[in-house]
């Protein structure tokens, strides 16, 4: 039995030992797997489960006026980030809940950040309440919702009230179509960019460059040590041509009213002021009740959010004469001794043709044309000097073009020629079409700030400076220069000098001791024809266009007042800002010379008090 | 019969790869708990390593044949502890698989069930008279080890309780079968595999599927294979070095000091650790296995290679859980593995394999 015994085990222990060598060699085999082959992802995937990323963001860069007060500027704030690599899907509603947000809105919102990077945390809420904070701070320790992490944000601060809103623009989360764009190469779904205005212009000179902190995190997502920080770099603060004082005045004086402003320095194209009307209010868009404030924004019919400054292209009437008056005495085709009858209109190619004054003004120069906005005038100058003669100066005064301001979405308006006509409507021009033209309406359409650009240039003696924003750097558009006769300049000048301060049509808008000028406009929205076949009675824009003083200009301003039916109403709002811009320079200039006497007077400092 | 019979006839092959093994252990159960509320765990498992030291030379004193004849009775008071714990655990809320003995030291009767029954089938091998059983006779073996199994199975240890069929499969080998034989057990497996899968609890299943795939869950049941599964991977070649493991050091992999340990070694000591380790195990199962063919009987035999089978699932499925080759199951690695009942269950049965060689030349 005992031989037996050894021998009937021996092949049984045998197999025993080789299953042994095969369960070795395949466990060896699952180790080198993953210790060799796959060490590298391994590695990599110890590495996330350890590291963690967590934004700094970075403010961006403030909006300063001329005198380098502030207009824009940023404020603390907290965020909620969502970790997306811990978080857990039954989390979400009761964070929603406790954050007050839409259970909806928030997988909305995951749904849209899918191409952004697992390991990089979400923006789940902004602006956070003392309430919403303490939630979160008592909730996201590891054995709640560790998903959950608070950081401190820089918010934007805007004027209230819709000031200079337009012109500021504002921020929001880029779009999927802009970041199909060059501009926005750099960015990533959820980051903040400029929507409009100078947001939108200097958007890569605000934006800072986000900074980002690395911490060692253990399983319950206590930091345990910072491997690496790189600080945020704040944005640029830029700092604008315009000047609070001005734009200030302009804000008020547009009030209640529709339409578009804009003042600029002639001399350098620096703009001082711009207001459009209706507007927005930027702290509401950045507030809670942003989505309800953009509900209002766009029910409203008037359009808020056209910056009518820039874009409303509509016929400028009596404040283009300035510019045929300059066409014909530059083509020699009247001089200051010229002087056409009116009798309150005129027939030209069969169709006859009023003057404003259906009275008539009488045997009528240049100067008391321009003084009194004589139609009959312009309609003889335009009738003999030819549209293309017009449309050669408005486009020397820069009509027709943009001006090249830094604002997104300039408009360009509408320069007609013969040319033109034929190109855009496939017709032929016609003899009324010019005498249309030479009061400003017809196909003629023109900006805000391409008026004030055109009259500016013009009275500085033919230099179109590039309007522009930004202080400094002088603006990618150079300057276009023009040589003009100075006395056909000079002519045209005392008539628009002559509207304010002589027998003109906006002598309400004298301001003692200052020489402004100016040239009042009452534009039809439609013609006379359409208006009577439709039955019904359009209310008419009122333009004016100014500059001050007569001599060496330092100001130009265009007022758009749409329905203020007649151009005077838009001069007293001219006058104001005009008003505001000298009021301001006495001011300075008064300050300036105190301080040195002030200076002076004082006793000398002890030599040990300067420590 | 206090004293060895000769000091040169203990089993010193076995004995210093056990506590090379078990220092290894200790290192690195040090190693995972350090500065951590467990950071007491090392010098603990060192007490039980020496507690096991003495069961090793108590086991090694008490003749075999003696322990082999008192089987039945241990296996029928075991079974009833285990009936007990069951019954006690559908009165009482909260299963338990231990019972208490004071002191926090806890006795898991599951863990000895293994010992008995490498005892219970080397008596029922010795006494068969012929080289391949009956159907009965099979029969009657597989009911001897399915109790057991059923009953730890429903504590529920499925882990323990697989172990047992290692222990079924050597009595079965030993045994001998036909041909005939061969091919029913394989239909009835065949059978019994499928059904199996609905009798067994949610998180059981969770444990295979996420064994099949860990990224599928990765939060769940697969989280503790994942998290192993990067622990494993990222020691490399040579490894991040002691105390220097990422996934253990910052918690993320789960019982780093205990079922895992295996994943936390090869963290810290890379691939070339693990194939030492791995060596060390293998030269252990082969002295084992040595034993078993220089025992003086068929019950020596038994013994040795059921000690062996035993060794062997227990690495298999402990070190294929932490690299992913094997479903989670809570079987400890052997010698290594921080736990009191797990190191004395361990010395208990490599003791009887020493009890074995030292009555290798007594017939």
């Amino acid at each position: 039995m005992l031989r037996d015994e050894s021998k009937f085990a021996q092949g049984k222990i045998a197999f025993l030992q080789y299953l042994s060598v095969g369960i070795f060699l395949f466990i060896v085999g699952g180790y080198w797997n993953l210790q060799i082959r796959n060490e590298e992802i391994y590695s990599l995937k110890a590495e996330r489960n350890r590291i963690k990323a967590l934004p700094i963001p970075a403010p961006r860069g403030k909006i300063l006026d001329r005198d380098k007060r502030v207009i824009v500027d940023n404020h603390s704030s907290f965020s909620v980030l969502l970790s997306l690599e811990t978080l857990k899907e039954e989390h979400l509603r009761p964070i929603a809940e406790g954050l007050d947000l839409d259970y909806d809105e928030v997988i909305a919102l995951l749904k849209s950040r899918r191409s952004r990077p697992r390991y990089l945390p979400i923006t789940l809420k902004k602006e956070l309440t003392p309430a919403e904070i303490a939630f979160v701070e008592s909730h996201r320790d590891p054995d709640t919702y560790p998903e959950l992490e608070l950081i401190h944000t820089e918010r934007r601060v805007y004027p209230s009230n819709g000031f200079a809103a337009h012109l500021i623009g504002y921020i929001g989360e880029v779009s999927e179509a802009e970041l199909n764009q060059a501009d926005f190469a750099k960015y990533q779904q959820g980051d903040l960019v400029g929507k409009t205005g100078i947001e939108r212009q200097y958007n890569d000179l605000l934006t800072g460059q986000d900074g980002q902190r690395q911490v060692l995190v253990d399983n319950k997502g206590n930091e345990r040590r910072v491997l690496g920080l790189k600080r945020a770099v704040p944005g640029q603060s830029i700092e604008l041509t315009l000047d609070l004082d001005v734009q200030t005045v302009m804000e008020l004086a547009m009030d209640g009213r529709r339409g578009g402003a804009v003042a600029l320095d002639p001399r350098n194209g620096e703009v001082l002021a711009m207001v459009s009307r209706p507007g927005f209010d930027l702290t509401k868009l950045s507030s809670r009740e942003r989505s309800k404030e953009w509900k209002e924004i766009f029910s409203n019919p008037e359009k808020p959010l056209l910056n009518r400054a820039i874009q409303a292209q509509l016929a400028p009437g009596s404040t283009f004469k300035p510019i045929v008056a300059l066409a014909a005495l530059e083509g020699g085709e009247i001089t200051n001794d010229t002087s056409f009858s009116c009798g309150g209109g005129l027939n030209f190619f069969g169709r006859y043709f009023h003057c404003h004054n259906k009275k008539g003004h009488g045997a009528t120069s240049l100067k008391r044309a321009l003084a009194q906005s004589c139609d009959v005038y312009f309609y003889n100058v335009g009738n003999k000097i030819g549209i293309d003669q017009i449309a050669k100066y408005a486009e020397i005064a820069g009509f027709g073009a943009r001006t090249g301001i830094d604002l997104p979405a300039e408009a360009e308006g509408t320069l007609p020629s013969s040319k033109w006509k034929i190109r855009a409507l496939r017709e032929k021009w016609y003899g009324g079409d010019t005498v249309s033209v030479s009061i400003g309406q017809g196909y003629l359409t023109a900006t805000p700030i391409q008026l004030a650009h055109a009259i500016g240039g013009m009275v500085i003696g033919g230099i179109w400076h590039t309007p522009h924003l930004l202080r400094g750097d002088a603006p990618a558009k150079p300057a276009r220069k023009v040589d003009l006769d100075l006395e056909h300049v000079r002519l045209v000048t005392d008539g628009m000098c002559e509207v304010v301060n002589g027998a003109g049509t906006a002598y309400g808008s004298r301001i003692p001791g200052i020489e402004m000028c100016g040239k009042t406009g009452t534009a039809q929205t439609a013609s006379n024809e359409y208006q009577k076949a439709k039955n019904i009675r359009l209310k008419d824009n009122a333009w004016f266009v100014a500059f001050a003083p007569r001599v060496n200009p330092e100001i130009a301003v265009a007022v758009l007042f749409e329905e203020g039916e007649h151009g005077p109403m838009a001069g007293t709002i001219a006058r104001d800002i005009v008003k505001a811009y000298f009021d301001k320079k006495t001011r300075k200039e008064v300050s300036q010379t105190q301080p040195s006497t002030v200076t002076a007077s004082l006793p000398a400092a002890p030599a040990g008090a300067a420590n | 019969m206090l004293s060895f019979r000769t000091l040169r006839d203990v089993d010193w092959t076995l004995l210093i790869l056990t506590l090379i093994l078990c220092g290894i252990g200790v290192l690195q159960i040090y190693s995972a708990t350090q500065s951590t509320s467990e950071a007491d765990r090392w010098w603990k498992q060192v007490i039980y390593i020496f507690v096991g030291l003495f069961v090793f030379y108590l086991v090694s004193q008490i003749d075999y044949h003696t322990l082999v004849g008192q089987a039945p009775l241990m296996y029928v008071v075991f079974a009833g502890i285990l009936v007990f714990l069951l019954i006690l655990s559908r009165v009482v809320l909260g299963a338990k698989r231990w019972i208490s003995l004071g002191a926090g030291f806890k006795l898991q009767p599951s863990e000895f069930m293994k010992l008995i029954l490498i005892l219970f089938v080397a008596r029922y091998i010795s006494e068969l008279k012929t080289d391949s059983m009956s159907l009965r006779d099979l029969l009657k073996l597989c009911g001897l080890v399915l109790v057991p199994f059923i009953l730890v199975g429903l504590q529920p240890d499925l882990g323990t309780a697989l172990c047992y069929l290692p222990i079924l499969g050597v009595g079965v080998l030993l045994a001998g079968l036909t041909r005939q034989q061969a091919m029913a057990i394989m239909i009835i497996l065949l059978l019994i595999v499928p059904t199996g899968w609905f009798a067994l609890k949610d998180y059981q299943k969770a444990r295979i599927t996420s064994f099949m795939d860990p990224a599928s869950d990765p939060q769940g049941s697969g989280y503790q294979v994942m998290q192993s599964k990067i622990a494993v991977g990222s020691g490399g070649m040579w490894g991040l070095g002691v105390t220097r493991g990422m996934q253990i050091q910052l918690r993320f992999l789960p019982f780093a000091h205990t079922d895992f340990i295996f994943a936390a070694f090869a963290e810290e000591h890379g691939f070339v650790g693990v194939v030492a380790v791995l060596g060390l195990y293998f030269l252990l199962l082969m002295q084992i296995l040595q034993n078993a063919q220089t025992a003086p009987d068929r019950a020596g035999t038994a013994i040795c290679m059921g000690v062996g089978a035993l060794m062997l699932f227990h690495v298999l499925e402990n070190a294929g859980m932490v690299a992913g080759l094997m479903p989670v199951a809570g079987i400890p690695l052997p010698l290594m593995s921080y736990g009191g009942s797990s190191i004395l269950s361990f010395f208990l049965m490599l003791g009887l394999v020493n009890n074995v060689r030292l009555r290798r030349f007594l017939q």
